[in-house]
C-alpha cells in the first residue's frame, strides 16, 4: 500500500508539473515535449488505477499520433514564437484570478461531496480489484454490445476530422498536370476527333 | 496511506486549473491554446476513470475512451486549420484574426 501511496504522488507529482511546464514554456517544442511527458505520467495514473487499456490506448493515440502531429506543426510553421509571448505577464494577473476561482470552486464542490459521503475520501483502494476478467475484456465486452452504435459514432468522427484536414490543407498547385478520370471516360470519338478540310498549301493552323 | 478517489479528483483538478491558466496567459499562441485543450480534456478522462474505477463501472471508462477519440479529431482539425492560417496570413497570432467578422 505504502508503494502505491509513492508511486502516486510520484507520478501525480510528475504529471502536474509537466502539464505547469508546458503552457509556461518559452518555446513551443518544448511544450510539446512537456505534454508528452505529462501524458506518460497521466498513463501510469491509470495504470495505478486498474484501467489499463486506457493507459495504453493513451500512450498510443496521444504520444504517437496527436503529440508527433503537434510536433510536426509546430516545426514545420516558421513563425517567431518570441514574438507571440508578449502579453504573457500581463495576462498574468487575470490568469491566475480565474484559474484561482476555478480551482477554489472545484475544492468547495468536491470537499462538499465528500462531506456529504457520497464520495468518500478513501472509501476503497484504487488498485484494480479482484475481478476474474481483464480490464481490457470487461471493455470490449460492453463496447461491442450495449455501444457498439457509439462506437462506430467515434469512428464516423474520425472519418470527418480525417476528410475535414485533408479537404483544409489540400493546396491544387495550378502549374501541375493532374488525371482527370471523368473527362477521360466523358470522352467520345464525337467530341475526340476534329474533322478538317485543308486548303492546298495552307496546312491547319490552331 | 489508502490513496482513494479524492486524490485522482485533486489531480484531474489541477490539471484542469493548469489548462485553463494556460489559455489565459498564452492567449496569442493558438499552438499552446491547443495544447492547453488537451492537458483540459486529459483533466477529465482522469475524472471519468477514477470514477469508473470507483464505482466499479466500466462504462465511464467507454466515456473516457470517446472523449479521446474527440480530442484526436479536434487536435487534427485544429491544426489543420491552424496551418491553412498560417499560409493565408504568414501568422499565427490569433488576437488580430478577425477576417471573418462582418
Amino acid at each position: 500500500m505504502a508503494l502505491q501511496a509513492i508511486a502516486f504522488y510520484l507520478l501525480a507529482a510528475v504529471t502536474v508539473a509537466s502539464g505547469f511546464c508546458v503552457v509556461s514554456a518559452r518555446n513551443p517544442v518544448h511544450s510539446v515535449l512537456w505534454l508528452i511527458l505529462a501524458f506518460f505520467s497521466a498513463a501510469g495514473l491509470f495504470v495505478l488505477m486498474g484501467a489499463e487499456f486506457l493507459a495504453m490506448l493513451l500512450v498510443v493515440v496521444y504520444v504517437g499520433a496527436v503529440a508527433v502531429l503537434f510536433l510536426f506543426v509546430v516545426m514545420m510553421l516558421d513563425v517567431d514564437f518570441a514574438a507571440l509571448r508578449q502579453g504573457f505577464a500581463r495576462y498574468m494577473p487575470v490568469g491566475l484570478l480565474i484559474a484561482g476561482f476555478l480551482a477554489a470552486e472545484m475544492v468547495l464542490v468536491s470537499s462538499t461531496v465528500a462531506a456529504r459521503g457520497a464520495a468518500g475520501a478513501n472509501a476503497i483502494p484504487m488498485a484494480s480489484g479482484g475481478a476474474d476478467v481483464t480490464n481490457a475484456e470487461a471493455i470490449g465486452r460492453v463496447l461491442y454490445t450495449d455501444y457498439v452504435y457509439f462506437f462506430q459514432a467515434a469512428g464516423l468522427v474520425l472519418l470527418v476530422a480525417m476528410i475535414g484536414a485533408i479537404v483544409l490543407t489540400l493546396r491544387h498547385k495550378p502549374g501541375v498536370k493532374r488525371q482527370s478520370v471523368m473527362e477521360q471516360m466523358r470522352r467520345t470519338p464525337a467530341t475526340g476527333m476534329k474533322l478538317a478540310n485543308p486548303k492546298p498549301g495552307e496546312g491547319i493552323g490552331e | 496511506m489508502t490513496i482513494g478517489l479524492a486524490h485522482y479528483l485533486a489531480v484531474a483538478a489541477i490539471l484542469f486549473t493548469i489548462g485553463v491558466f494556460g489559455i489565459f496567459v498564452n492567449r496569442k499562441n493558438v499552438i499552446v491554446i491547443l495544447m492547453s485543450i488537451e492537458l483540459i480534456l486529459l483533466a477529465v478522462n482522469i475524472n471519468l476513470v477514477a470514477f469508473s474505477v470507483y464505482l466499479g463501472n466500466v462504462v465511464g471508462q467507454i466515456f473516457a475512451m470517446f472523449v479521446l477519440t474527440v480530442a484526436a479529431a479536434e487536435a487534427a482539425v485544429g491544426l489543420a486549420i491552424l496551418v491553412t492560417f498560417f499560409r493565408n496570413r504568414g501568422d499565427i497570432a490569433v488576437d488580430d484574426a478577425s477576417m471573418m467578422k462582418g
